[in-house]
Parts: C-alpha cells; sequence; structure tokens
C-alpha cells in the first residue's frame, strides 16, 4: 500500500490558539452592561426609550454600513461598535428628544467622528461624546426639555434635572441622595440611575472588559473636589452630602464607567488611566462649580480624549526613559 | 520556597492537558527512520555513515567539529539505504539518514556506561550522548553545563513548569522517570558544585509536585526543592521562570549563568541521569501526541527519526484530515507544512488539528484596549512595536525594547483584533538588527 502523506498543511506563525474575546465580543459585553440602565430607563420614562435607542442604534449601523460600502472598505458593521456608539448616543439625549435630531447625531458620530478618520481604533475622540455636544449646542431646548420621571411623584410635563436646579442655586429644592442613586430623577435617558450604571460597570470590571482605574480616579476626583468645595465655602450643607449628590448627579456615572474607558481614546498605560481618570474629575467639577453650564462630563471626557496620545507618550517616555532594569 | 510576592504579567491560554493521565507508550520500531543531521542549534553535522553501510542502535552516525554542536546516533539497527536532502520546518535544506530497519534492536559495541572524574569528563560525557535542550530549544546541553564562571554558579534550576497547552511530556517523565531526575540532578550538582536546585512545576501538576517532594524527603536530599508556580503562560519561559524562582531581573541576552544559575529542562536532566546508568546515547524521546485530528491522545517514546505519519498511525491515525500539524506546542510550536517527517531529539509534542481549530480569524483594526501590554511578562507595548515596525523605525523599536521579546505570543493570544503581535516584534528584531543599533 503507497503510503499517503498530508502535505497541503497550514503553516502560520506561532501562537497557533487565540482567545476568543474579540473586538465584537467586546462591545457586546459592553451593550449587555448598559442593559439594567435601560431597563430602568424604560421603566421611569415609558416605552419612547426603546424606540429612541432602536433609531440611534440602526442609524449609527446604517451610517457605518453605507460609508465602508461607499468607500470600497471592509465591512465592518459586524463589529458592533457602531451599534455600541448608537446606544451611548440614546443614552445621553433627554427621552422626549426628536428622532430625527438623534440621527444627525448619529451622522456626526459614526461619519465624521470616526470614518472619516480612518474607522474604527482610528477617531481621535469618543463619537458619542462628541455627537452629545454636537447636539447641545445645535439643539439646546430639546436637549434640555426633560421630560419627568414617572415615579418622581412631581406632576408637570418638564423638570429641571438636578444639576439644572442647583445651577440656579436653589439647593433646597434637590432631591434626596437616595433618589438620585437610584434614579428617580430627571435627565438624559440613561443616565439617571447611578445604581444601574454601577452594576454594569461593575459587571465590566469583573469581567475585565475595563479596568478600574479610570472610574476610580474619575468618580474619586469628583467626590474630593465636592467634599473639599462644600466643606470650605458653604457650612449651610453637608458637604458629604453634596460629594455623593456630585456623584450621582448628571453623567458621572455613564462617563465614569462607559464613555471615559472608551479603549481608542483612553490611555492603555496604569499612569495614563490615572492621569486620564482624574483629569476628566477636575475639568467636570470646574464646569459644574464655576463655568456656566450645569453639566461637564461630556466636555471633560472630550479634552482628555484629545490628551490621551500625550499621556501614552508621556507614560512610555517613563517607562523606558527612566531607570533601566539591569540586574546582574 | 516561598514564592515571590510579585508576579510578571501571565495569561490564561487554557491547558487542554488531555493526555495528562495516559502512561507513556513505547512506539514499535517503524520500517524506516529518517536521522536528521541538524537537530540543534548550531552548524548541521556531517554524516558519517553511507548508503549500504550496516548500522546498530546508538551508532554514531552524524558529527561535527563546530563548537554549537552535538553528535548524532542511529535510534535503530539496519541499513542505511540512502542520505536525503529534503526541505526542513525552518525553511532550509535538511541532511537526512535513511536507515531501514531490520527490528532486531541490536546494541552498538561501542556503548558503555561514561566513567567520570572531573567537570571536563562530564561535560565530554554530555556531549557524547548527543543532549540538546529537549524543551524545546535544542540548544547543545554540554556547553550550558560548561560555564565560563563557574566559580559563580550556585543554583540548579529545572523547568518543569511546562507551561505549553496540550503538553504533558514532561509531566509524565516526572511521574514515570523521577529517580532518573535525581540522579541527574546529583551528577550536574556534583561537577558543578552547586548547592541548591529547584524544581519549578506548575500549580496543575500537583501529583508530580508530591511525587518528588516525596522523594527528596525520602532520599535526605535536602538541597533540593520544588517550587510551585502560577498555572499560567509563559512560567516556563527561561527569564520568567528566573524571576519567579530567584526574583532576579533577566534581560535578553544575559544568560542564567551570568546570575550564577545552571538552568536545564526536567527531561534533559532526567536524560543525564538515564545516560549515567546505560550508556545509551538520546535515540528516542518522549512526546505528547494530541489534536482534534488524533483519533488516540497519548504519550508514546518513539526512536528519533520516526515518520511524524507514522507516529500518528501509532495513535489510532487521523479521525479527521489534518490542516495543521504543530511540532511542539500551540504558543510557541512550529507549524509543519507535511507529515512527511521525521521526529527530532527536541520534539516534547506533535498536534495535528482538523480545518475547525485551524483558522484563525481575520485581523481588524487595533482598538487600543492595551490588553497586549497588559499580558506582556516584559510589560513591552506591542502596539507601539508594530506602529514603529509598519515605520521600520529601527530606533524607535529599539528604544521600545523590541529585543527583550521573547516571542512567547501572548500578545497574539490576547490581541481582540487578531493582530500577529508577537510575530511583528520578531520582524522588529530584524530590523533593529539590520540597522545595527546595540
Amino acid at each position: 500500500m503507497d503510503k499517503k502523506y498530508y502535505d497541503n498543511l497550514v503553516v502560520s506563525t506561532a501562537p497557533h490558539l487565540v482567545t476568543n474575546l474579540d473586538t465584537r465580543k467586546t462591545m457586546l459585553m459592553v451593550i449587555i452592561a448598559l442593559i439594567p440602565s435601560f431597563g430602568f430607563s424604560i421603566a421611569i420614562f415609558g416605552p419612547r426609550v426603546i424606540a429612541l435607542t432602536l433609531v440611534c442604534m440602526l442609524a449609527s449601523m446604517g451610517f457605518e454600513w453605507a460609508y465602508n460600502k461607499l468607500m470600497h472598505k471592509r465591512q465592518t458593521v459586524g463589529d458592533m461598535s457602531a451599534a455600541l456608539t448608537g446606544m451611548l448616543i440614546a443614552f445621553n439625549v433627554p427621552s422626549s428628544f426628536p428622532y430625527w435630531m438623534a440621527v444627525i447625531g448619529c451622522f456626526v458620530a459614526i461619519i465624521i467622528v470616526k470614518q472619516i478618520y480612518g474607522g474604527i481604533g482610528r477617531n481621535v475622540v469618543n463619537p458619542a461624546i462628541t455627537a452629545r455636544i454636537v447636539l447641545f449646542i445645535s439643539f439646546a431646548t430639546e436637549m434640555t426639555t426633560w421630560p419627568v420621571a414617572r415615579m418622581s411623584g412631581i406632576d408637570a410635563e418638564t423638570s429641571a434635572t438636578p444639576l439644572g436646579i442647583l445651577a440656579e442655586g436653589n439647593i433646597a429644592d434637590l432631591p434626596s441622595n437616595k433618589e438620585m442613586f437610584l434614579g428617580f430623577i430627571g435627565g438624559s435617558m440613561g443616565e439617571v440611575s447611578a445604581l444601574a450604571l454601577l452594576i454594569g460597570g461593575l459587571f465590566l470590571i469583573w469581567k475585565k472588559i475595563i479596568s478600574p482605574i479610570i472610574p476610580a480616579c474619575f468618580i474619586g476626583t469628583v467626590f474630593v473636589i465636592a467634599l473639599a468645595y462644600y466643606g470650605l465655602t458653604n457650612s449651610d450643607v453637608s458637604a458629604l452630602n453634596m460629594a455623593i449628590f456630585h456623584v450621582c448627579a448628571g453623567g458621572v456615572m455613564l462617563g465614569a464607567f462607559f464613555m471615559a474607558t472608551d479603549y481608542v481614546t483612553s490611555p492603555i498605560m496604569p499612569l495614563g488611566k490615572v492621569i486620564m481618570g482624574v483629569g476628566c474629575g477636575i475639568i467636570t467639577m470646574v464646569i459644574r462649580l464655576w463655568g456656566s453650564y450645569p453639566e461637564g462630563v461630556s466636555f471633560s471626557i472630550l479634552l482628555m480624549n484629545i490628551m490621551t496620545p500625550l499621556i501614552d507618550q508621556l507614560c512610555i517616555k517613563l517607562k523606558y526613559g527612566g531607570a533601566k532594569k539591569n540586574e546582574k | 520556597m516561598s514564592s515571590n510576592a510579585k508576579h510578571l504579567h501571565s495569561i490564561d491560554a487554557g491547558h487542554y492537558k488531555n493526555t495528562a493521565g495516559c502512561a507513556t507508550e513505547t512506539m514499535p520500531i517503524p520500517d524506516v527512520v529518517k536521522i536528521s543531521m541538524s537537530q540543534h542549534i548550531g552548524a548541521p553535522c556531517k554524516p558519517l555513515v553511507a548508503k549500504g553501510d550496516a548500522v546498530k542502535v546508538g551508532q554514531l552516525i552524524g558529527d561535527t567539529d563546530a563548537f554549537v554542536s552535538a553528535p548524532i546516533h542511529s535510534s535503530v539497527s539496519g541499513t542505511v539505504v540512502g542520505i536525503e536532502t529534503q526541505r526542513s520546518a525552518m525553511g532550509g535544506n535538511d541532511t537526512l539518514v535513511v536507515i531501514e530497519t531490520d527490528k532486531k534492536q541490536e546494541m552498538w559495541e561501542g556503548i558503555k556506561v561514561p566513567e567520570v572524574e572531573d567537570l571536563a569528563g562530564f561535560v565530554k560525557a554530555v556531549r557524547d550522548s548527543g543532549l540538546v535542550g529537549l524543551g524545546g530549544a535544542s540548544f547543545p546541553t554540554h556547553i550550558k553545563y560548561n560555564p565560563r564562571n563557574l566559580d559563580d554558579v550556585h543554583t540548579l534550576i529545572l523547568n518543569a513548569a511546562e507551561c505549553e497547552p496540550f503538553i504533558t511530556s514532561d509531566h509524565r517523565t516526572m511521574l514515570e522517570d523521577a529517580q532518573d531526575i535525581i540522579d541527574g540532578m546529583k551528577l550536574i550538582m556534583k561537577y558543578l558544585n552547586l548547592d541548591e536546585a529547584y524544581v519549578g512545576i506548575e500549580a496543575n501538576k500537583p501529583d508530580a509536585i508530591a511525587k518528588l517532594d516525596q522523594m527528596f524527603a525520602e532520599q535526605g536530599l535536602t538541597n533540593m526543592h520544588t517550587f510551585t508556580l502560577q498555572d499560567r503562560y509563559p512560567k516556563g519561559a527561561e527569564r520568567v521562570l528566573v524571576y519567579e524562582i530567584t526574583g532576579k531581573t533577566m534581560n535578553a541576552g544575559v544568560l542564567p549563568a551570568d546570575l550564577g544559575i545552571i538552568l536545564s529542562n526536567v527531561t534533559t536532566v532526567a536524560f543525564v541521569g538515564q545516560y549515567f546508568r546505560t550508556g545509551v546515547p538520546l535515540i528516542q524521546k518522549r512526546m505528547t501526541v494530541d489534536g482534534s485530528a488524533v483519533a488516540q491522545p497519548k504519550n508514546i517514546i518513539a526512536p528519533i527519526g520516526t515518520m511524524i505519519s507514522d507516529v500518528i498511525e501509532f495513535c489510532g491515525g487521523y479521525k479527521e484530515a489534518p490542516k495543521k500539524i504543530i511540532m511542539g506546542g500551540p504558543m510557541m510550536g512550529r507549524a509543519i507544512f507535511s507529515d512527511a517527517m521525521p521526529i527530532v531529539k527536541n520534539n516534547n509534542a506533535i498536534l495535528a488539528f482538523a480545518e475547525a481549530q485551524t483558522n484563525i480569524p481575520e485581523e481588524t483594526a487595533c482598538i487600543n484596549c492595551g490588553r497586549c501590554h497588559h499580558a506582556c511578562p516584559f510589560g513591552l507595548l506591542p502596539t507601539a512595536l508594530a506602529d514603529a515596525y509598519d515605520r521600520r523605525d529601527a530606533e524607535m523599536l529599539s528604544r521600545l525594547q523590541v529585543m527583550q521579546c521573547m516571542e512567547c505570543g501572548s500578545c497574539s493570544f490576547v490581541c481582540p483584533a487578531r493582530r500577529p503581535l508577537g510575530f511583528i516584534n520578531k520582524l522588529g528584531k530584524g530590523v533593529v538588527k539590520e540597522a545595527g543599533i546595540k
């Protein structure tokens, strides 16, 4: 019998094993982590949350698909990053926000911020954050008309956000920290419940999708600055209460766990992540306490995104330029 | 010895130690063996036999005067039917001595137990045995056991981590040939005048750890210890192992001997013990045969020169057509293009995979997640290195320490975008070498 050899084998470089956690699974994990907040938002703002989220996700994926098609690039819709961007855009607008305006936001995020710079991995700033800022500046009225949370017990069509109330100087009218933490307050769809976002964030940390450094430094800095500010300037209120309020209010939780941790636009070295988190916290609080806008999370993340390449450069230099380990 | 508080970065690459419970089976002598003349790092040997010559088991059939080399012995008795040239897995050409076996396995008259009095005699005996590093590097062992700074070396470290997934041959050596390991350790420690010995074993082999601990205790060997390593990849990489056991940082280009350490693979040391008991040179090898295409995964002992196709046949043949065959483990092993290739000294595994396990998914864009950096035992920045390689920027590659890369493949393993980062580092090293940057 003639011997049969297999001599058409695949030859490739080692390693011949790879993890099954690819880009698509990573993005899906983040989407899963957003579901608690999504569910909570449906509960307090009603079914329009579902419709608006779907519109944003589909629009983002549509823009990504069309751009790749038009430019004859490899199709990247399947990696789910566009879907995640769409979801985050929806989470950053009020539940009453007009659909067509949301679609404009998706256009800005996917086409202008992401694809024109070279697609996934090449964007300089976070697409969802930039879309929020563009929408905020372009459609100021719609972006700041907040439907009342169903269970907040307020008898009105619209209400102010807690940070809006604070900016007016009415500290006495602020919701309790318990309401803030659970999320029975006015605000953007996905950012009202600190608790739901915390659950999602801890899930991502547990699954090792994100490092805890950026969220911890971001939230910690906001807390410490608020504590110091109210402790030093205002003896009428409890500084601790106000510090907890600032952590739970606005976009801090959503921003810290889901936006500032975006791989592409945040540093990779641990020290860089510390700088990123602390920087976001400082800018957020400077805008909240002394700026003309009530909320500063999106601007802080945008500014730190721009700094990211510089932060990474600095950390690399420190790592390899300093004392070299050359024990003998 | 207590474990270091600090560990180098590592990854969970899975274990797949399917054959850990498979006692070693000795393969019958095949009809034909093809013995390669380059089974070590360094200059290939020249065949000392010609077509028509009769050879016996253990007979010297290849040698060279080159410093970095090890002689080659016949693994069978029979007749040389030709000297062939074959394209090797490395891409070069190998000279193969083809022997038709007579299955009598008559021993060569020249075989005798070595009589050694001093280090020079020990080193010569080790060279005569044809021993090379059996962990995979195939560096001639006698050079390792003859350090320039003999007075400075004090510690023997045995690498029994076996951190590569699938492979269990070192594990089986520890369970089946523990006395050989201890004998080998004693010889090395005696002639190199070493004080302490550590056997680094990953935590996933508690039976091997217990067995060696027990034997060290029973035989009163108070200066021999096992050291339990984390069962993560790549704890068995030389520089990682040295750090984990001694806490000493070992940069690329530094030899273990420079840190006072003689470091050898556990199977290599077991062979030393065996050789000084029997005098039979390195003519057979224990290896793990596994993978999704193999019908009966096993641990086997096969004569060196056995064709891989014969090895697979002994393991029940292919249950599915193989699409990829790897010599060694899946993390650092070499994919070969044909199973018409012979077993060499440093083979510790043959893994044959069917099509479903062969497809490495398409490469996509880097998302800057930093997983590669956090996976790298030395904290290198594979993404930055790949960018520098794209620009062929030798200076930047060198500044980012590309030469420290040991090509363990951890970065490629964890990359969610499926980038071949470890391989890019290998190319990057070439760029730095070409530019002549020190």
